[in-house]
């Protein structure tokens, strides 16, 4: 109610009392008097009217002042002070209060004040003790995604949906090719790795039921850390072992899998020569050997035999020989690769292995250890441990045996292998020495593994000997075995440089996929993917093409900025020299690119069961659907104009062009005017859109479309 | 007088196939069943050229090339290596040790005397086969 108001009510109601209270006592006291009394008191007033009308005037104001002395200090200044503490309680939390009035009041506010003190400083440690948890959150997971990263092996977590919460590189690089051959196009296959992606797109769904029964029913069983294998083909085309275990949720149920990958086509390609060649040799044998065999027992059984007949035989027993002969170098140099030792050997660099080697010799035997620079491009095929093991074996013998004091390791190419050296100066090492080495369990100081060198040299593929050099009075021990391939280097993507890349997404588990309709779902909840396009110019109708697309996904409201797609197209029509002039793309740049057709349906695959996002949606779907006819593919989900909605939450403001939106607030405008750059800006954009729109009320899809429907802008038509 | 080669082998039927093929075709042959017997067989006569298979007993077929290859006055000695091992790796350790030529088994009598030949120097001797 009005401060004045009130403060007029209140006087007027002191003002009545005191009227009511005066005319009571007046009528009281004239009550019962004899005429001629209540005569001379009305004449007494009457006489004295001046002096009691001011009398009565002054008292008027008396009440009037102390009313509104009253009302200043404790009804004002209670107000006031409510009015503070209601800033300290939701907008200040440092604001203290302060009071004018009585003594009371600030006594009041100094309690407050202490009570806002005490609230504070509780708030503080809460929030302190919430940071550090959260930091400590944060830094278990950056680890666990390091972890993750450091594998060799692929590892895909999934919910029981078989929706991806944790990927890690290799895995991603498993489902599609790693980096594309010059000339090849990028494979999309790799980019459908990704959080919130179903896992059924890339290994077949029967295959992950029928292994999701088989651990249900150990664990039915009472088997305790059940786990299964399977292979499986890849979409890719490759091999690919996939081992799976469960994880529990607290009921005891399936909550959801982990699958560890690992490619195995080159393994299986090898043990399919392997078995091709024990069958060539079985069947291709067994035949020039029996009329071998005939042949001979013949000359052996009759040497009575006539001259003609001896003659026949032997040039049996000559045509056969050559022939099994031939048939052995043949079906061997054939199957040279199946031959050759090492399915658990790993490509690394020479000159790594002798870094590794070197510091445990000094480690181990307190040997120093000088290491020659190897040439950087020296890759081995190595179990690396082993290998390692043996080198600081021999390094062991020769200090041990021949009291070498110091050694040096070297490494060098030679044709089709890698040469590792031994080096020291001095003592002769006979090869019948290193001959009995090869064949003793290696011990290096106290440990002791129970493989001999010759074991590790069979698994390698390789050969060692000893060799000497006169005149500068160095032997060495050589090492040679088969050079390897480099191993690829995990492809960075520069656009996510700054930050680790989110390869994990835990909130994911919650998400229950019998969700209500799309248009009752929250915003905040829903997987989006934010396109954007450049084209030859802004008339579809006209037939301008698309000649770049870019995407980025959002998934539990985070923008993935790892998982985008970008793609140049080529438009097969000449790039507008305007349009060139906005996006910098010439057209022989765009020749050799795929074409629309062919890259629709790789976009398709990959905003499947997300809603589009993009800034001026209209005039990007507008080029879609014009491709709709050609390409058969319908981009038939829910569409939100970050444009729109701009214009919903700030209607009063001008500009709504992305950068104008982007500027409003406060996302830094990096990269425009590529495919992929302006679809991270539109992005942030749609993130921070989202709490204004809820503040309006707007919280679902369907709240969201309903307002961009009723918006003035949507009614412009490309 | 006629060059002479030592047989190091022991498999006695390929020694019996190789020996007479070799006198066949011109050449003084001496044997020797393994690495150690083989090395005192190339101090006694010092062969022109040395037949070495790899797997011998006592010492290998690589001890002994290494070993010949560490006397200087035996440098000039031809060593082929014979092997069932065929892996490149054990070619190439055998041509790291010294030796002139690696053959791998089976082979055929042609190439193995053209190539005796060739290092030796002497044009092919047509004999009675």
């Amino acid at each position: 109610m009005n401060h004045r108001l009130k403060f007029s009510i209140w006087l007027a109601l002191l003002y009545g009392g005191i009227v009511v209270f005066v005319a009571a006592t007046a009528a009281l006291m004239a009550a019962g008097l004899p005429e001629g009394e209540y005569r001379i008191l009305l004449r007494i007033f009457a006489e004295r009217e001046q002096m009691l009308l001011i009398f009565a005037v002054l008292l008027l104001a008396a009440c009037a002042g102390a009313l509104a002395w009253l009302f200043r200090n404790y009804v004002t200044s209670v107000r006031a002070l409510a009015e503070q503490t209601r800033i300290v309680l939701g907008a200040n939390p440092e604001h203290r209060v302060s009071a004018r009035g009585g003594a009371e009041l600030a006594d009041l506010a100094d309690a407050i004040n202490r009570l806002a003190d005490a609230h504070r400083q509780l708030h503080k440690e809460v929030e302190a003790r919430i940071g550090a948890s959260s930091a400590r959150l944060a830094e278990e997971r950056n680890r666990l995604a390091a972890l993750m990263s450091e594998l060799s092996e692929g590892v895909l977590l999934c919910n029981a949906e078989g929706r991806i919460l944790l990927y890690n590189e290799k895995a991603r690089a498993l489902f599609g090719a790693a980096q594309p051959a010059p000339g090849e196009r990028r494979d999309i296959v790799g980019r459908l790795v990704g959080l919130g992606r179903s896992v059924f797109t890339l290994i077949d769904r029967d295959q992950v039921a029928h292994a999701l029964e088989k651990l249900q029913a150990s664990l039915d069983q009472g088997v305790q850390f059940p786990a299964t294998r399977f292979i499986t083909n890849a979409v890719t085309g490759a091999l690919v072992k996939v081992q799976m275990a469960p994880f529990l949720s607290s009921g005891g149920g399936i909550a959801g899998m982990v699958l560890t990958l690992e490619d195995v086509t080159e393994m299986m390609d090898q043990e399919a020569q392997r078995r091709s060649l024990l069958r060539a040799f079985a069947a291709g044998v067994r035949a020039p050997m029996a009329s071998l065999r005939a042949a001979a027992e013949n000359l052996v059984a009759f040497p009575e035999m006539n001259e003609a007949r001896r003659v026949q035989f032997t040039s049996i027993v000559a045509a056969e020989s050559r022939q099994v002969s031939a048939m052995i170098n043949d079906a061997l140099a054939e199957y040279a690769d199946a031959l050759k030792a090492g399915l658990a050997l790993e490509d690394m660099r020479a000159a790594d292995l002798l870094s590794v080697a070197r510091r445990r010799i000094e480690a181990m035997l307190g040997l120093p250890c000088a290491q020659e620079q190897a040439p950087e491009d020296i890759w081995i095929k190595v179990d690396s441990f082993a290998l390692v093991e043996a080198l600081t074996y021999l390094a062991g013998r020769m200090h041990e045996d021949y009291g070498v004091r110091s050694i040096g390791l070297r490494a060098a190419a030679n044709g089709r292998f890698a040469e590792l050296d031994i080096v020291w100066s001095g003592a002769i090492v006979g090869s019948d020495a290193l001959a009995l080495w090869e064949t003793e369990p290696m011990q290096v100081g106290a440990q002791q593994t129970p493989l001999t060198l010759k074991d590790v040299l069979e698994r390698h593929g390789a050969e060692v000997w000893v060799q000497s050099h006169k005149t500068s009075h160095t032997a060495w021990f050589r090492l040679l075995l088969p050079l390897g391939a480099p191993a690829a280097v995990p492809q960075r993507r520069s656009i996510s440089a700054d930050s680790r890349p989110e390869y994990y997404d835990f909130d994911l588990f919650g998400h229950a996929d019998a969700a209500p309709g799309l248009a009752e779902r929250k915003l905040a909840e829903l997987h989006y993917t934010v396109f954007d396009t450049e084209t030859t110019g802004l008339e579809p109708s006209a037939g301008d093409e698309i000649i770049s697309l870019g995407a980025v996904r959002i998934v539990n409201a985070r923008l993935l900025k790892n998982e985008v797609f970008e793609q140049l197209v080529d438009p097969q029509r000449p790039v507008g020299k305007e349009s060139t002039r906005i996006h910098g793309i010439e057209a022989q740049a765009l020749r050799g690119e795929p074409t629309i057709a062919e890259v629709l349906p790789q976009f398709q695959h990959f905003c499947e069961d997300t809603v589009l996002v993009a800034h001026n949606a209209a005039f990007d779907m507008r080029f879609l659907e014009l491709k709709e006819a050609a390409t058969g593919i319908r981009f038939s989900q829910p569409v939100l104009d970050t444009l729109l909605l701009s214009v919903i939450v700030h209607p009063n403001q001008e500009g709504h062009s992305l950068e104008a939106v982007a500027g409003r607030l406060g996302v830094s405008v990096i990269g425009r005017h590529t495919a992929l750059g302006d679809a991270l800006v539109t992005g942030e954009i749609f993130l921070r859109l989202l709490p204004l729109l809820a503040q309006q009320g707007i919280l679902t899809l369907g709240q969201a479309l309903e307002a961009s429907r009723a918006t003035y802008h949507a009614r412009l038509q490309y | 007088m006629s060059k002479k080669i030592l047989i190091a082998d022991d498999e006695p039927n390929i020694v019996t196939a190789i020996e007479y093929l070799l006198q066949r075709s011109g050449y003084e042959v001496l044997l020797a069943s393994d690495g150690e017997a083989a090395l005192q067989q190339v101090e006694r006569h010092l062969p022109d050229l040395v037949l070495l298979d790899v797997m011998m007993s006592v010492k290998s077929g690589y001890e002994v090339c290494q070993r010949m290859r560490e006397r200087p006055e035996w440098q000039r000695i031809k060593i082929i290596m014979l092997s069932a091992k065929g892996r490149e790796v054990e070619v190439s350790k055998g041509m790291s040790l010294g030796a002139d030529y690696y053959l791998t088994k089976p082979f055929s009598s042609k190439e193995l005397v053209a190539k005796i030949d060739e290092l030796l120097g002497t044009p092919a001797t047509p004999g009675g086969a």
